[in-house]
């Protein structure tokens, strides 16, 4: 880095972007992070908007579990390394359950003659004003089935991880951690950026919400066999941002890993799940990239300008995780001549056979290989690409279904199962599959009636 | 369509996410010089003609002139959303080539 040496660096790796996740790739990371100067610091985020309803079903089960069901497999093959080297890590895997993830690794680390100073991020979670006492509440939606609730968390900010590295923290686990948050907590412990420094921490927060989603910044989920080829994609690396001091912004990854850094890749995060990119709120400041700039300095390094900050909300979001839903599927193929035709009629029977015996249902139908990914519920796509004769030899019937009534879904199921012997010629391979489908409310809450905090384990 | 309409993907790449029933697709020009063309042939109204099956109750355009795309905030097109939709991707990720199969006149040049 050719830079003024008044100017210190921040390095902050990604190591997982989901729960499901590579856990290998992150090993490569923390050599990489290792042999930087300056402050340096390792995440993973390990959760979706249900993941964490998910989770709060196995703590129910068994108050020792609760937290990401793969967190250890990303925690264990770098852990010693991590704390070796002076590395923080912070991850959001502690889902329900942070202080039984902390737990947990405190035996490990036990076993293997090492300590470390293992802070839990707590706070987010609000199940507990939810039993039974109404006027504690008052902030959940109106139309909200108490009964069928089963988590409620509200995203929330860097404070609390900054606080526990400030502390010495070696290990941060939190539950509901936003996701750029985990990075701002970082680089504010790093450069010392008060809560309300919006210009700073809308640098961190974009830093954040680049790394957040790990390899989709590197290569993964950007390859097109033609247009965008990208080397070595079944290795890619794990990205980092160094983050200046002075409010400097690059994007690289690990060396002599697969995949890219490019413009196009940061450009396709930068605003993912983004909409009015000039108002991304967070829990820590209101990120403005609606006029961001992008400049490549050199191979895998881009830098990102003219990031913005704009005060916090005043409101932190929740997430309640629901029951009540169920999701059944089944599919059955045909292939060879008049393929579509023949489930084009296996098609017809379902329809006549769901509309008879259980027209409460609204069945979803798709015929792979012609339309399915882009269908919609009523047909209309489906009907559109049947129109145009699509030259396919192997199409799969597909059924999905998701309601209250399990009993009738499984019944429905079954009658795509029957199509075996009561259908066209030649159908094969069904499957079916019918579970529990969480769902989500989001609300709005004010900042101050969530207070996180620092539990020490 | 006429012999002269492009099909959208060789010209630019994008990128879906969803939040509950609503889709986000980022658009971006593989080159600058067809920003300007993008913005006069992509708008609100031939988005949401492109995903009219899935009955949008809303489409917005942000444009990102620094950046060569645009954003498509795309509400009400994700059959529920991953919370309650039937389809096979019940997050949408795949709907950012919806969009990329579009035919779009050729640009000048």
């Amino acid at each position: 880095m050719s830079s003024s040496p008044s100017i210190r660096y921040a390095h902050i790796g990604c190591g997982a972007g989901f729960a499901g996740d590579r856990p290998d790739a992150a090993v490569a990371l923390v050599e990489a992070l290792a042999e930087r100067d300056g402050a340096r610091y390792l995440f993973f985020e390990l959760l979706a908007e249900r993941t964490l309803a998910e989770a709060q079903l196995r703590k129910l089960e068994d108050p020792a579990l609760g937290y990401a069901t793969h967190l250890f497999a990303f925690l264990e093959p770098i852990v010693a390394s991590c704390l070796t080297h002076g590395i923080p890590i912070i991850t959001n895997g502690g889902a329900a359950n942070p202080v039984a993830a902390a737990q947990r690794l405190r035996r490990q680390l036990k076993t293997q003659g090492l300590d470390a100073k293992i802070a839990c991020v707590m706070g987010d979670d609000l199940g507990d004003a939810l039993d039974g006492q109404t006027a504690r509440a008052d902030w959940l939606p109106a139309d909200c089935p108490r009964e069928e609730v089963v988590s409620c968390n509200v995203y929330i900010g860097a404070e609390a991880v900054t606080q526990a590295l400030r502390d010495g923290a070696d290990i941060v686990i939190g539950g509901r951690l936003a996701d750029p948050s985990m990075a701002v907590g970082a680089l504010r412990h790093a450069h010392g950026w008060a809560a309300d420094d919006w210009q700073h921490l809308a640098v961190a927060t974009a830093a954040g919400h680049l790394l957040e989603c790990g390899t989709q910044i590197t290569g993964g989920y950007f390859a097109d066999a033609r247009r965008k080829t990208v080397a070595d994609l079944a290795n890619l690396g794990c990205p980092i941002a160094e983050v200046g001091s002075d409010a400097s912004l690059v994007i690289t990854k690990t060396p002599g890993s697969g995949g890219c850094v490019t413009e196009q890749t940061v450009k396709e995060q930068l605003l993912y799940e983004v909409h009015d990119p000039a108002a991304y709120l967070t829990p820590d400041v209101t990120l403005d990239v609606s006029r961001a700039k992008l400049e490549t300095l050199g191979p895998d390094r881009v830098a990102i300008h003219d990031i913005h900050g704009h005060p916090a909300p005043a409101t932190l979001k929740g997430n309640l995780g629901l029951r009540g839903l169920w999701f059944g599927e089944a599919g059955i193929s045909y292939a060879g001549p008049d393929a579509v035709e023949r489930a084009q009629l296996a098609l017809e029977i379902l329809r006549q056979r769901l509309g008879a015996r259980l027209p409460q249902l609204r069945p979803h139908f798709d015929l792979i290989g012609v339309a399915s990914l882009f269908n919609d519920g009523s047909g209309e796509w489906l009907e559109k690409r049947l129109r145009e004769a699509p030259a396919v030899e192997d199409v799969r019937l597909r059924l999905g279904i998701v309601d209250r009534d399990r009993d009738a879904i499984d019944t429905a199921l079954q009658e795509l199962e029957a199509l075996y012997l009561n259908g066209p010629a030649g159908g094969g391979g069904v499957r079916r599959q019918l579970g529990e489908s969480l769902r989500t409310q989001s609300f709005l809450i004010a900042r101050e009636r969530v207070t996180p905090f620092v539990s020490w384990q | 369509m006429t012999n002269q309409d492009v099909l959208l993907a060789d010209f630019v790449h994008a990128r879906a996410g969803d939040k509950g029933d609503t889709l986000n697709v980022a658009v971006f020009a593989f080159e600058s010089r067809h920003y300007a063309w993008l913005e006069q042939h992509l708008g609100e109204a031939a988005i949401a003609a492109r995903f009219e099956h899935r009955h949008p109750r809303k489409v917005t355009r942000y444009c990102l002139p620094h950046l060569d795309g645009m954003n498509f905030v795309i509400e009400g097109a994700l059959e529920g959303g991953v919370n309650q939709s039937a389809t096979l991707d019940r997050h949408g990720k795949s709907l950012s080539y919806l969009l990329l199969g579009m035919r779009l006149p050729a640009p000048d040049g």
